[in-house]
Order: C-alpha cells, then structure tokens, then sequence
C-alpha cells in the first residue's frame, strides 16, 4: 500500500527530535490561546510567523498547524470551567458543558471534550492522507480557467457557510481581492496603488492585515465592553472518568460529531467553527434516551458531539489547501503566507516535490493530537490556574507580541505604522458589522485570481465563454452558482439566519 | 429617507467609495484588452464590482426594516486612542524618527513604552503592576526574541550602545 509507505515516511520526518519539539511547542501554545478567551489562532498564527523564518520549512508548518488544533481544545476548557467560549469554535460547548461544570461533572465533561477530540483527531488525519493522493491527480488537470472557477467556487462556499449578511460578506472579499493587488503587478512591472511610498511596492503584507485588523481591531472591542467580572474557576475538577453510562451516550454522538466535522471541514469556507455549530444542531434534533439530561442541562453528548467536530474540521479544513492551494478560511489563509515564506508554492506539486514535508505535516498532527490529550487531561490543573490571570495583565503583553511581530517580518518601522492604521480600520469593521475573514481570504487569493484570470483569457484570446465551455470549470461555477441560490431560498434564508444567532 | 440600518448604511458607503477609488485609481494603468489584460484591468473590474455591491448595501439599509434601527453606537475611544498610540510609540521608540532627529531608544524602551500606554487603555490602571509587567515582558521578549530566535533588534538606545 503506498499509503503506509507515505505514512511511514511521515512518521519519519515527524518523529525527528526537532519536530517533536515544534509539534510540542505548537500544541502547548494552542492550547493556551486556546484557554484565554480574547485571542485567537489567526492572530497567533500571524504574530509567530516572523519567528519561524530561521526554522526549517516542516518544523515551522508542523508548529503553525498545531497551533490551530490545538486552539480547539483549549476553546473547551474554557468554555466548561467559565461559561465563557475560549475560542469561537467553543460557542455552542458553553452550553451544556458549563452546565455539566455546575453541577460538579467538569472532570466527566473535559474528558468527553478531550476523547472526543482526540478520536476525531484521528480519523480526521487519516482522511487528510487517504484524500490527499486522489485530490491531488485531480489537482493536475487543471488549467487556469479551472483554477478561477475553482477560487470562484471556494470564495462563494466562504461566504454563503459564513455568518451574517451575505451581501456584505461578498463586498469583503472583492475589498480584500482589490487589497491584494496593492504593490508592484508581476506581468508589468508597474507599481499599482503603491502612492510611491517604496514599502508598498512590494504589496501591503497580509501579517499586518491580520494582526490590525484580527488583533488590535478585537483588543479594542474586548475593552470597550464593560469589564464584567470574569467568573473565576474555584472548585477543584475531580474525577475524570465519564462513567459507563456517560461513554454510552458519548459514542454516538461523537461518531455523528466526527462525520460532520470531516465533511464541513473540507468545503471551502468550512472549518471548526461551523462544523461545531452544525454537530450541535444535529444532536439537539436527536432523540433523548430515556434518563437522559435535556439538552441546555448538561447533556455529555452537547459537550462531545461539537468538540469532535470542530476537531475533525479543523483537521479536514488543510485538505483543499495541501491539494489544491486554496485556503478555505483564515487560519488557511496564513498557512499559505507560511509555505510562501519558505519558498514553497501550495498546491498539488506539494505532494511530489516536498513528500516529507507533506506527510511529516500530516503524521505530526496525529502525534500533535496525543500530546494534546495529554496536554488537556491529567495536565488540566495547570490551565486552571491560568484562567485566574486578569485581563488587565494579559492585553498589553498582546499588543506587544502583536508589535514585535509585525516589526521582526521586515526588521521594518513601516510596517508598525501601517499596522497601526488596520488597528483603526478593523475596530471600523467591528462596529459596522462586517466580518473581517473574508477580507483576509480574499487578500491571499487576489493577486493567484489575476493571474489565473489573465492566463485563461490569454490563452482563449479573449474568450469568456471559456469558463462555461470547459466541463471541469463549468460545474465548478454550476456549484458555485447553486450554493449561492440555496442560500437565497427563503425557507433555507430564514433556517441559516436561525442556525447563527447565538443562544 | 430614513437610514433603516446605520450599519448597513455606513459599511455600504464605505465599499462603494473604495471601492470608486480602486476604479478611478485603476484607469491610471493601462487597461488592456480581455485577451491581454492590462494592470489596470482587473481592479477596475473589482473596483466597478465593489462599488455596486456598496450601492446594493446602502439601498437595502434604506429600504429594510431593522429592529432599533441597528445603529453603530458608541466609539470606544479610549481603548482605540491608546491601543493605536502604545503601538504608534513602539515604533518610535524602537526604530526612532530619522526625520525628527529622535534616535532610535531600542527594543527595552519601546517595551515598558508599549505596555505602560496600552494599560492605559483599560478600566483598571495600576502603576506598579504595569512597571512590573513591563520588567517580566522585557526580560520575556529578550530571552525569547533576541537569544532565543535571534531575531535583530536594536536592544538598547544607539548613543549607549553605539
């Protein structure tokens, strides 16, 4: 089976000291943004990206990625101990998990979050290397025409799964397309909307884009709310074993959870967040067995069926970019600003050209999960104790990693000034309601969109037809067309508004 | 014509104005033609589109009904004046303004400079909390920036160090 030689080969690259630790130092800081709420993983992700310039191109991807795993298993600790989402992709664990906390069932409840998991972890990596392969031969018979419609598709699919207005949403990503352009045109040589300041002739760098706009943007928003008293995590967690009933009502759901997860993770615009939404509104629909606590009470299987998904999702959510380049969120988004770093162009040729960077990335997420769970459970204590730190301690120490990382990219005051006026424009974000992801999707994809764009025209000379007439490329547009006129019915409008308003 | 969505009606002005600038800008480049495609082209093209797109946005703030009228609210100035000037001063005390004449007071200054105006920032200031913070964050960033990832940064004022 060649899918055991390129695991084995995986393995290889991934259990090198090295990489264990930068798996390990990846998880650990996942976990801990994870924890505190008010940072996420795209803007970790950004501010560590400069420090991984000196690393080894799969020691830097496998530290990145464990940082977005990871982010989903400390969102849960949070969320149980403190009623408070320690990551987005927390939200719906709140509800029954904090729950389950009260009624002195937190160790029960951070179990079935970490097993759960942790399985689907598992299955996720493994649906990553036995999907990858395949993609991949797909990959190679696109031309550039495919590639647009492709992008087109995956630009779409991020908007119509995304929350909010779809109009808006929409206007997002063409900002965020126009803002890619910025900088010297690779065919021309002319510096567009460069205002002959030097620094922007080599484009704006999205690190500033998503540190402005990810990182200040939101600390300013956390501190205009009123101060609310955190609630602090006293009790002492005891007893971690579900018991045998606990695991009977588990295993379903985290099977359901896991299946969700893998699937929404792979669509574009997929990713953890919606695949814990989707899990949870499934398990809600799902028949009560007779004893069992109702929904919004401390229902083990509201706590492990979102949990597994959002894990799978995130684990499923690299598959479009390892095979096709296309990032299908933000924190993708970032990866690709990664692999461009060191020189290494996503896409299908990844596979062929940088084997054990490919396989090593997907074996040490597999490691990484491990390490998780045991990061997360016999280690909980210590994360505990973390929750205690107080607000006031832990932004400006943010703002200052924010800093340093934007100026360490270029070793560059520019940036910082200019990091500061995304600070501005993403609080402006927040209080008009727009959400700032499909900005930084369309940021990465914007100059690969022109390029295709020309090529295919170039090569049609001047032919638009050429999108509808070559199959491959008309029924992705087809889907791209579809799901958008799913989302315009009215009954599914009305479902999808339902489905996002937080309870 | 009453604004039925503030939010709306403002996120839509603010799209269909980049996005007119991104088009005017756009016309500067040459265009070129579809089969050979200009640098101007595409922006023009996604200029146009956003532009619209802001246009649809602000038609239908004007025409939807929202509850409360969906206003934007207050600005939290505060925490926005300060957290943009913390980061503002970072810069300055870290690299200096050449065209001020302020000399470059490097990596330690630009740290207790960051962290002392960014506490400002919150509800909560306490001096010798933040003087504290500020000493752990510099030890902190030292070790793990400059030893650790050796990445380059003036540490120390230039007419010290040199």
């Amino acid at each position: 089976m060649e899918l055991f030689d390129n695991l084995a080969l995986g393995f290889g690259v991934a259990f090198t000291f090295q990489n264990l630790i930068y798996a390990f130092i990846g998880c650990l800081l996942g976990t801990l943004i994870g924890v505190l709420p008010g940072i996420g993983p795209v803007a970790t992700i950004a501010m560590l990206l400069p420090a991984t310039y000196a690393l080894p191109p799969v020691a830097a991807l496998i530290m990145l990625a464990g940082i977005y795993y990871g982010a989903q298993y400390g969102g849960s600790t949070t969320a149980i101990l403190v009623n408070l989402p320690g990551e987005s992709s927390s939200v719906v664990t709140v509800i029954d998990g904090y729950q389950m906390a009260r009624r002195g069932r937190a160790g029960p409840a951070l179990a079935a979050a970490g097993l759960g998991s942790f399985f689907a972890g598992c299955v996720g990596t493994l649906i990553l290397a036995a999907f990858a392969a395949p993609l991949t031969e797909v990959a190679f018979k696109f031309g550039p025409a495919e590639y647009f419609s492709l992008m087109i598709l995956g630009l779409i699919g991020a908007v119509v799964l995304a929350s909010g207005s779809l109009l808006k949403a929409v206007a997002m990503i063409v900002l965020g397309l126009l803002m890619g352009l910025v900088g010297t045109d690779v065919n021309s040589g002319v510096a567009r909307f460069s205002f002959d300041i030097p620094e922007l002739t080599d484009g704006i760098g999205f690190i500033v884009i998503a540190m402005g706009v990810f990182g200040y943007g939101e600390i300013i928003q956390n501190l205009s709310q009123k101060e609310e008293d955190r609630e602090v995590f006293t009790g002492k967690v005891q007893g971690l074993m579900p018991t045998a009933q606990d695991f009977k009502h588990m295993i379903p759901a985290v099977l359901r959870g896991t299946t969700i997860g893998s699937l929404l993770g792979i669509l574009p615009g997929g990713g953890a967040l919606l695949a814990a939404f989707a899990a949870y509104t499934i398990e809600k629909k799902t028949k009560l067995k007779p004893g069992e606590v109702p929904f919004g009470q401390g229902n083990i299987r509201g706590v492990a069926a979102p949990e597994s998904a959002n894990n799978a999702g995130s684990q499923t959510s690299f598959i479009p970019l390892l095979t096709l380049g296309i990032p299908p969120n933000a924190v993708m988004a970032l990866m690709v600003g990664a692999m461009t770093i060191h020189n290494i162009q996503p896409g299908p040729q990844v596979m062929t050209s940088n084997p054990e960077l490919f396989w090593g990335l997907i074996a040490s997420m597999w490691i990484g999960n491990l390490m998780l769970v045991i990061l997360n459970l016999p280690l909980i204590g210590m994360w505990i104790k973390l929750l205690t730190v107080p607000y006031r301690w832990l932004f400006p120490a943010i703002v200052l990693f924010c800093a340093i990382g934007v100026y360490s990219t270029n070793n560059n005051t520019f940036d910082i000034w200019m990091v500061a006026g995304f600070g501005v424009i993403g609080y402006m974000f927040i209080k008009l309601g727009v959400e700032p992801a499909p900005l930084l999707l369309g940021f990465i994809l914007g100059p690969m969109m022109e390029e295709n764009l020309r090529r295919a025209m170039l090569l049609s000379r001047g032919d638009w037809s050429v999108f509808v007439t070559r199959p491959l490329s008309a029924s992705l547009l087809a889907a791209a067309a579809v799901l958008l006129i799913i989302v315009l019915l009215p009954a599914v409008k009305s479902k999808r508004e339902e489905a996002f308003v937080e309870e | 014509m009453l604004i039925k969505s503030q939010k709306d009606f403002f996120s839509g002005l603010m799209f269909t104005v980049v996005g007119a600038s991104f088009a005017y800008g756009a016309t500067s480049y040459s265009i070129g033609s579809g089969g050979r495609m200009g640098p101007g082209y595409f922006p023009l093209l996604l200029g146009i589109i956003l532009a619209i797109l802001g246009a649809a946005v602000m038609f239908k703030a004007l025409v939807v009904e929202t509850p409360a009228g969906d206003k934007i609210g207050k600005w939290a100035w505060k925490p926005l004046v300060f957290i943009i000037a913390a980061n503002l001063l970072f810069g300055i005390l870290l690299g200096g303004l050449p065209s001020m004449g302020l000399p470059p007071m490097g990596l330690i200054a630009a740290i207790f400079g960051i962290t002392i105006v960014a506490s400002l920032a919150g509800d909560d200031f306490r001096l010798k909390e933040v003087l504290v913070l500020s000493v752990v964050l510099s030890i902190g960033s030292y070790l793990a920036f400059v030893v650790l990832l050796k990445l380059q940064f003036p540490v120390w004022p230039t007419f010290i160090a040199g």
